[in-house]
């Protein structure tokens, strides 16, 4: 069944590595996946805040997922016109450029340890340059401040990378230098989405800025060289020989251009653990003042850079999570759906998960979720429904910030990520937000990125019109809600969040 | 009491001496907590293993109630039968160019529980929650084959939605034996003028129906000119409803 390999390539890869694993896709012509492999890795906490993954256990997981991705599909290398890379963000991977050996376990974006680098950051008069010039303030959430602890905490590493022995990377910085070569002339690289999250990117320039690298004191030679999204950058040695790897995109940036938002305006929400809200805001950088991050959607060589503005959303399936694993309320996710359709409302009871404080648009680090507005009435079902409609109104927040700060009103918000099997749950995000709100039939929004990005460099696909085209609706749900009670909710989860705030205090 | 059977006697004794002790239990005490000899509560307890309602810890050997047996009242979470169905009627419905529904049996009803759109960019309706009735839809005909709770025919109302919509409860019977024997069911303009659906079973522990996973569409494309499926079809509907049917096994 699979063409001749002297026949014109028929298909294109993804390597989305995540946080939990890491999984090859292959997609045909239209953008329908035909094949998925996937390996999970280990997550290592070494102490409280700590959250390490074995790099190396990364690229081995990776090697295996190539092939076996293949072989679903019946196909051979030879069969793909490209390979693209989607990745986990702010991973920082920092390794021994003649061995290939990673000097030190990858610091994931879960990590908090370089808490204190910020903290001198933002005590330092340099705070505002970050925010002016990289369009990020200083955040342990970024790549750089860990690159600045392991270069202080690695013996030697500072000596190593001033002499050029050692690289820095995110995740797809590793596994492209691995794919062309490693130490046998592998390409070091990475993409401007990756790049713009590592508070060391000039985000209008699009080149590493020298007063951001002195600001942290990070040498220059350990940095890869930045590119565009879609750009052959090399052919794989390994894993997929001769194949050329045509793409890589940060993986909330690769959703938004995997559900087509190729223009200003057009906006998605992938639901997983936690929630990313990306809009389209075209040439421009939007300068937010409701805690939103700006951040490069996407470059495509020889066209203007495209910005996004990002809302992130700390926890959205994880309450899901919590309802099932710590409060035992239900056996499997999906059954919070059959409770919360025994009632018709949450009986007045709401949740605010502010487990680690309140992320955008409100970054209140000293606030901790409630469940208000208890009564006898009050049954399991109607909490169900609470922990539901917090997804809903954190959304809307966002929505509403998004909104006010690049002045452009939303018109419909794309949907990707498990929690949109949850019908009860997309229908009340679209009443809150009084917007259409759609799912594509491609769901792997991540994965259809980079295989996009892949496939464009290669001229796969002739140009965004043909992607776009591909996009295609698999449900849509209309607001039904009455503006009476999207007031009164919406005031009762307003109020909600303010019992949130201030309650992290010193020791009494 | 007549007609006991010993071995089924013996297993329940293990699985009620197994519940009632807090630990796992070694086959030596086992078999003398019951007064049975080793080899055959050995036999007993392996066969428990081997369909789930015994664990074996894999370091001591020790044995205990197992999972299967705990949740062994709970029906089905028809939300989570969604989740595990959702790529596969994406799937279905992007490789097949119609829309694709995944129905359930709600009192003498289908009710729809899932609803992927005809991937063609055209103004559609979202369904879920629709009910259909199980006399005239391809969803309906196939619960009816496969859910063991299902009404019988004689005793549905037999509306007549389109002039071809079975009305005679023979009729009904026929078709259902015939989903039942082929294991998939097909109805042409039984339910609105000119849409023809073709439909199998999601199945469950014991091969149990629990739902229909099917697609709908205009009569030229989901039929031959002579009134059988489409080329394809059948085999691409079956092959999703088997892979969610699997999916169901695995652990949550």
């Amino acid at each position: 069944m699979s063409p001749a390999r002297t026949s014109a390539p028929t298909h294109v890869a993804a390597i989305d590595q995540g946080t939990t694993s890491t999984r090859c896709l292959v997609f045909d012509r239209r953008g329908r996946m035909i094949a998925v492999a996937q390996h999970e890795h280990r997550q290592h906490y070494p102490r409280p805040g700590w959250a390490e993954h074995d790099a190396a256990e990364i690229w081995t997981n990776t090697l295996r997922v190539l092939p076996e991705a293949l072989d679903q599909a019946g196909l051979q290398p030879g069969d793909l016109a490209a390979v693209g890379i989607a990745n986990q963000r702010e991973t920082t991977v920092v390794w021994d450029r003649a061995t290939g050996h990673p000097v030190a376990p990858a610091i994931t974006w879960q990590d908090t340890r370089s808490s204190g680098v910020v903290e001198s950051l933002n005590a330092s008069s340099s705070a505002g340059l970050f925010r002016e010039v990289c369009g990020l303030a200083p955040a342990g959430y970024f790549a750089a401040p860990r690159l600045r602890w392991l270069l202080d905490h690695v013996p030697g590493l500072q000596r190593r990378a001033r002499l050029g022995e050692i690289a820095f990377g995110t995740i797809e910085t590793w596994l492209i230098w691995n794919l062309t070569g490693g130490p046998d002339k592998g390409v070091h690289v990475t993409d401007v989405t990756n790049a713009s999250r590592t508070m060391l990117m000039d985000i209008r320039s699009l080149d590493w800025d020298q007063r951001l690298l002195d600001a942290l004191d990070i040498p220059r030679e350990v940095l890869p060289e930045i590119r565009p999204n879609a750009q052959v950058y090399g052919s794989c040695a390994v894993g997929l020989p001769g194949v050329p790897i045509g793409g890589a995109f940060g993986d909330q940036q690769a959703a938004l251009f995997g559900q087509a938002c190729f223009a200003a305006g057009e906006a998605k929400c992938t639901y997983g653990t936690g929630a990313f809200l990306l809009m389209n805001t075209g040439a421009q950088i939007t300068a937010s003042s409701h805690g939103l991050i700006s951040t490069v959607a996407h470059a495509l060589e020889g066209q203007p850079t495209t910005y996004a503005t990002e809302g992130s959303i700390a926890v959205a399936g994880a309450l899901v999570q919590w309802f099932r694993d710590s409060l035992e309320m239900i056996r499997s996710a999906p059954e919070i759906e059959t409770l919360a359709r025994r009632v018709d409302d949450n009986g007045g009871c709401y949740i605010v998960p502010a487990f680690a404080g309140l992320f955008a648009p409100r970054w209140q680090p000293d606030a901790r979720g409630v469940v208000v507005g208890l009564t006898s009435y009050v049954t399991r079902a109607h909490l169900a429904r609470a922990v539901l409609e917090a997804t809903a109104w954190q959304t809307a927040e966002v929505v509403d910030a998004m909104a006010a700060d690049t002045g452009i009103g939303f018109t419909g918000l794309k949907v990707d990520g498990g929690m949109t099997a949850n019908h009860l749950l997309m229908q009340y995000v679209a009443d809150v937000l009084d917007l259409p709100v759609e799912r594509p039939l491609m769901s792997e929004s991540v994965s259809l990125g980079a295989a996009y990005a892949a496939g464009l460099a290669v001229d796969f696909w002739p140009d965004l019109d043909v992607l776009r085209d591909n996009w295609s609706r698999a449900a849509r749900w209309d607001p039904t809600m009455s503006e009476g009670v999207r007031r009164r909710e919406r005031s009762g989860w307003d109020r909600a969040v303010e019992r949130t705030l201030g309650w992290v205090v010193d020791d009494v | 009491m007549p007609g006991t059977i010993q071995s089924i006697e013996r297993a329940a004794a293990v699985l009620q001496f197994l519940g009632a002790v807090r630990e796992p239990v070694a086959l030596g005490d086992l078999a003398q907590a019951l007064g049975l000899a080793k080899p055959t509560v050995h036999g007993i307890v392996r066969t428990l293993v081997g369909v789930g309602f015994v664990e074996q810890d894999a370091e001591t050997g020790r044995y205990a109630v197992g999972e299967a047996l705990a949740h062994l009242g709970d029906a089905l979470d028809v939300h989570l039968l969604r989740s595990r169905a959702s790529a596969w009627a994406d799937g279905l419905a992007a490789h097949t160019g119609l829309e694709v529904e995944l129905g359930v049996l709600t009192g003498r009803s289908v009710e729809l529980l899932h609803h992927v759109f005809r991937p063609d960019g055209s103004p559609q309706r979202l369904r879920i929650g629709e009910r259909q009735p199980l006399h005239a839809t391809a969803v309906g005909l196939t619960l009816l084959a496969f859910s063991p709770t299902a009404a019988r025919p004689r005793d549905l109302e037999l509306t007549s939605y389109t002039p071809a919509t079975t009305t005679r409860p023979l009729d009904l019977t026929r078709a259902v034996q015939q989903t039942a024997r082929r294991g998939w069911a097909l109805v042409d303009g039984t339910f609105r003028p000119g849409l023809a659906s073709i439909a199998a079973p999601i199945r469950h522990h014991a091969g149990v129906g629990v739902g229909a996973l099917g697609v709908v569409g205009p009569r030229e494309r989901v039929l031959t000119p002579s009134g059988g499926p489409a080329a394809g079809l059948v085999e691409a509907i079956v092959t999703a409803a088997d892979a969610v049917s699997d999916r169901l096994q695995e652990r949550l």
